[in-house]
C-alpha cells in the first residue's frame, strides 16, 4: 500500500537519508540529550545534504521536491528516539520559514531564505507567551511604529531553537485595539540588543533548546515585517496546517519505530519459560497498537496528499494531528510497560521516548483545541479559508 | 489515487436514488418480519446491483471490486443492519465464491439468476462446535462414486434460511485439517436439507439460521474449484470480507452519528452555550476524527486490492478498529439523543444493537488480533 504514495524515488532518498541519520545522527544522540544541546555543525551538514530546503525553490538554494520527499524526512528523523534532535529541521524547515517563502518580500527572502536552507542560520517561530498560549489573539507583545522601525517589547515562552538559534518570526501586535487584525509576524535577528533568554528545563525533548524570550525595546526594521501587517493572524492559521501535518507525521512515525523497537526486546525478554512475545495479552495489544498506527500512517499520507495538491484542509490535519499525537502517547505508556523495570531505565530508549512523546498533544495547539475546531466545522458548519 | 471518479460518482448516485425509493420506505416492515420481500430482491436484480462484481457473459456487470464497496456502503445508510447484511452478503459471500472459483457449468447454473435476484445465496462456513477456527468443521462430503453424501450442522448463516442455494464448506478429507475443506454449491430444496431461523439480538431484517444436512445427495459437479481446496479459497475470501465488513460499520457510524447532530435536542448544541456542551462537543469531533480516519484507511485498502496486493493484515486491522469504533459510536449516539434515543421510533436504537454483530462476525476481534500478531511479531506472511 505504501506505492499508493511513494514511488522508487522517494525510496531512494529514503535509503541514503537512514545512512546520513546512522552516520551523523544516532551515534551521537546520547551526547547531544545528556549535553543538552546539538553542535550547530550538525546543521550545517543537514544544509550540505539539502534536508533544510526540501520544498523550497531552487533559486535559494531548495531541491523543489514534491512533499512526499518530506514526509520521508520526517518519518526518519522521528525514528531517531530523539524528540528533541527531530524537532530542529521539523521548527526549521516546516513551522517558521514557509512564512518567509510565502509571505514576506523579494527582497527579504532573498537575504533570509538561503542562510536558512544552508543550515548556516536557524529559525524559529514565536507564538506563545507566558499568559496566552492557544488564543493567540490574545498576545501582549507589542510592535510599535517609531519612523523606519518598530520597537518591540513583550515575552515569549515555549520557543523551540530560540536560545542558540538566530531568526524568529514573532507574532506581534501592531495595532493592539484591533484583535485579530492587528497581529502581524515580525522577522527579529535573535542576536539583537533587548532581547534576553532563559534556557528551559523540560520533561522532555531534551537534545532541543527550549527558551523564554523578554523583548525590552527591541529595534527591528520595519522592512522586516513579513507580508501586510495585520494579516499575521491569517497568515499563522495557513501555516499551523502544516505544522500540524509534520506533527502528525511525527506522531505516527514514531510510534512505528517504538512499536519495532518493542518487538525486538519482545523476542529476546523471556518469563515463565518462554519469550515474552508469546503472551497473547501483550500480542493482542501490539495488534492493537500496529492497526491503529497503521491506519493513522495512511489517514495522514490522505492529508499530505491535500496538502500537496494545495488544498487547504483543516479539518483532516487537525484529526491527523489530534489521532496520531494521541496515539503516539498510549504507544509509549504502552510499550513501556512491555520492557517491565527496564523500560523504566534510561538504558533503552523507551524511557526517552516516552518523555518526549508526550509533549504531542500540547505543542502545536494542544488535543482540546484540535476538538474545538473539528467540532466548529462538524456541529457548526464553520469554513475556513486561506489567506 | 483514483480513476474514474465519475463512474463511481454516477453508481453511487444511482444506487442511492433506488435504494430510497424501492428500500427504505420497507424497511421497517422487513425488520418486523424478518425477511427481505422477495420482489424486493428481484427489483434490485433487475435494477442491475446485485450482478456488479459478476461477468457480462453470466448476466452481471462486470465491474471491480470498488463496485461492492460502494453497494457496502449505501446499503449501510439504511438503519437496518441485516438489509444491508442480507444484500452484500449474497452478493460478496455466495455469488463472489462462485464468480471466483467455480466451474462454467455452475456459473452458468447460478450466476444469472443470482443476479437476477430471482436466486439467493448463503455461505456455510460455521458450525455449533467451530467458528472461527475454520480448520475444526465437521460437516463431511463423502465421496461414495457417482455422488457426494454429505452430513452435518451449519450455523449462523446469514440469508440461511430463505436462500435458494448454499455455498458450503465440509470435509472431503478427515484425516487431514485445513487440506481436507472443499466447497461445494448446494440446492437448498434438496432432500435432507432442513434450516431453522434463529432469534437475534439485532440484524432483524436478514434472516439467519441453522442448517441441518442429513444424508444430502448431491452430483460431483457441484464441486467449486479444486478438492481439497476450500480452505485456501476462504482465506482469499476472507480478505474482501473483512474489508466489506469494516466499510458498512464505518459508512454506518458515519450516518447514524450525522443523523444524531441532526436530530439531537435543539438546545445541546446551540452556539452560544459552546463552553457549556464542550464535553459534548469534543466527543463528537474524537468520533468523527476516527471515523474519518478508518474511512480513508479503508480508500487505500480498496486500491490496493485492486492492485492485487496482499492486503490479509490491513483488512484484519480495519476490521477490527472499524467494528470496535462503531459500537462505541453507536452507544455515545445514544447518549446524545437521551431517552429519545431509546425509543425504537428513533432508528438509532436499531443501530446500536445492529453494531453488536461487527466485532464477532467475519471473524472476533480477538481472532483479528491473533492474525494481526501472527503478521507483526511472527512475521509470518
Amino acid at each position: 500500500m505504501q506505492s499508493l504514495y511513494f514511488n522508487d524515488e522517494h525510496e531512494m532518498f529514503r535509503a541514503s537519508l537512514k545512512d546520513f541519520l546512522n552516520k551523523e545522527v544516532i551515534p551521537n544522540i546520547e551526547q547531544w540529550e545528556h549535553e543538552r544541546k546539538i553542535p550547530k555543525s550538525l546543521w550545517k551538514k543537514f544544509g550540505d545534504m539539502g534536508y533544510f530546503g526540501i520544498n523550497f525553490p531552487e533559486e535559494y538554494g531548495g531541491m523543489n521536491l514534491d512533499f512526499f520527499y518530506s514526509v520521508v524526512f520526517i518519518e526518519e528523523i522521528s525514528s531517531c528516539f530523539s524528540g528533541g534532535f527531530a524537532i530542529l529541521p521539523m521548527v526549521q524547515s516546516y513551522m517558521s520559514s514557509p512564512y518567509i517563502l510565502h509571505h514576506a518580500s523579494d527582497e527579504l527572502k532573498k537575504t533570509l531564505l538561503p542562510s536558512i536552507i544552508s543550515g548556516d542560520k536557524i529559525c524559529s517561530i514565536a507564538i506563545s507567551e507566558p499568559g496566552a498560549g492557544s488564543d493567540v489573539m490574545n498576545i501582549q507583545t507589542k510592535a510599535i511604529r517609531d519612523g523606519d522601525n518598530y520597537i518591540v517589547n513583550g515575552a515569549k515562552t515555549f520557543i523551540t531553537n530560540a536560545f542558540y538559534g538566530d531568526y524568529l518570526i514573532a507574532v506581534v501586535k501592531t495595532d493592539p485595539s484591533a484583535g485579530a487584525n492587528g497581529i502581524s509576524l515580525l522577522l527579529i535577528d535573535n542576536h539583537s540588543k533587548g532581547i534576553s533568554k532563559r534556557k528551559l528545563n523540560k520533561l522532555g525533548w531534551h537534545a532541543s533548546d527550549t527558551a523564554e524570550l523578554n523583548f525590552d525595546d527591541v529595534i527591528v526594521p520595519r522592512t522586516h515585517l513579513i507580508g501586510d501587517e495585520g494579516m499575521g493572524f491569517y497568515y499563522l492559521m495557513g501555516g499551523l496546517q502544516l505544522e500540524r501535518l509534520i506533527g502528525a507525521i511525527g506522531g505516527y512515525a514514531g510510534s512505528e519505530s517504538a512499536i519495532q523497537y518493542t518487538l525486538k526486546y519482545m523476542n529476546e525478554r523471556s518469563a515463565f519459560g518462554r519469550k515474552i512475545n508469546k503472551f497473547q495479552v501483550l500480542r493482542h495489544r501490539i495488534a492493537q497498537l500496529c492497526s491503529e498506527t497503521e491506519s493513522i500512517k495512511y489517514f495522514t499520507y490522505h492529508c499530505c496528499k491535500m496538502h500537496e495538491s494545495g488544498e487547504y484542509a483543516v479539518k483532516q490535519c487537525s484529526m491527523a494531528k489530534l489521532l496520531a499525537t494521541e496515539l503516539a502517547n498510549k504507544v509509549a505508556t504502552e510499550c513501556l510497560q512491555c520492557f517491565g523495570g527496564y523500560g523504566y531505565m534510561e538504558d533503552f530508549k523507551i524511557a526517552r521516548f516516552f518523555r518526549d512523546s508526550r509533549i504531542g498533544t500540547i505543542g502545536g495547539g494542544t488535543s482540546e483545541v484540535m476538538r474545538e475546531i473539528i467540532a466548529k466545522m462538524i456541529i457548526d458548519g464553520q469554513e475556513y479559508e486561506e489567506a | 489515487m483514483k480513476s474514474n471518479q465519475e463512474e463511481y460518482h454516477n453508481f453511487r448516485a444511482s444506487l442511492r436514488s433506488f435504494l430510497s425509493e424501492a428500500a427504505h420506505p420497507y424497511i421497517d416492515q422487513w425488520e418486523f418480519d424478518q425477511s427481505i420481500d422477495r420482489l424486493f430482491w428481484e427489483d434490485i436484480g433487475a435494477a442491475g446491483f446485485l450482478g456488479i462484481c459478476t461477468p457480462k457473459v453470466y448476466g452481471g456487470a462486470g465491474l471491480d471490486k470498488r463496485y461492492l464497496c460502494i453497494l457496502a456502503q449505501e446499503t449501510s445508510r439504511c438503519f437496518s443492519g441485516g438489509f444491508s447484511a442480507a444484500i452484500v452478503g449474497h452478493v460478496s459471500l455466495a455469488m463472489e465464491y462462485i464468480n471466483a472459483f467455480a466451474s462454467d457449468a455452475i456459473k452458468n447454473k447460478y450466476l444469472p439468476d443470482s443476479c437476477k435476484g430471482t436466486k439467493i445465496g448463503c455461505l456455510a462456513i460455521t458450525e455449533p462446535n467451530t467458528g472461527s477456527d475454520v480448520a475444526n468443521i465437521k460437516a463431511e462430503a463423502k465421496d461414495v462414486g457417482d455422488y457426494y453424501l454429505i452430513n452435518g450442522t451449519k450455523t449462523f448463516i446469514t440469508n440461511g434460511h430463505f436462500a435458494d442455494y448454499i455455498v458450503l464448506a465440509a470435509k472431503t478429507d478427515m484425516q487431514k485439517k485445513s487440506a481436507g475443506i472443499s466447497l461445494f454449491v448446494v440446492d437448498k430444496n434438496i432432500p435432507g436439507i432442513h434450516s431453522k431461523q434463529l432469534n437475534k439480538l439485532g440484524w432483524h431484517a436478514s434472516d439467519t439460521a441453522e442448517i441441518f444436512l442429513d444424508q444430502v445427495k448431491i452430483p460431483k459437479n457441484q464441486l467449486i474449484g479444486e478438492l481439497n481446496m476450500g480452505f485456501y479459497y476462504i482465506m482469499q475470501n476472507f480478505a474482501l470480507e473483512r474489508l466489506i465488513l469494516s466499510i458498512g460499520a464505518v459508512e454506518s457510524s458515519l450516518f447514524v452519528l450525522m443523523f444524531t447532530l441532526e436530530n439531537i435536542h435543539s438546545n445541546v448544541f446551540q452556539a452560544k452555550n459552546e463552553f457549556l456542551n464542550q464535553v459534548f462537543r469534543h466527543r463528537v469531533a474524537q468520533l468523527m476524527a476516527e471515523l474519518e480516519c478508518l474511512k480513508v484507511y479503508n480508500d487505500c485498502i480498496i486500491e490496493a486490492m485492486c492492485n492485487d496486493e496482499n492486503v490479509m493484515n490491513a483488512c484484519a486491522k480495519t476490521k477490527l478498529l472499524a467494528t470496535e469504533l462503531s459500537d462505541k459510536v453507536m452507544t455515545e449516539c445514544i447518549q446524545l439523543l437521551g431517552a429519545n434515543g431509546y425509543i425504537e421510533d428513533n432508528k438509532v436504537a436499531r443501530s446500536f444493537r445492529d453494531s453488536r454483530l461487527g466485532r464477532i462476525g467475519g471473524g472476533t476481534s480477538e481472532i483479528m488480533k491473533e492474525i494481526i500478531s501472527k503478521f507483526e511479531i511472527d512475521l509470518i506472511n
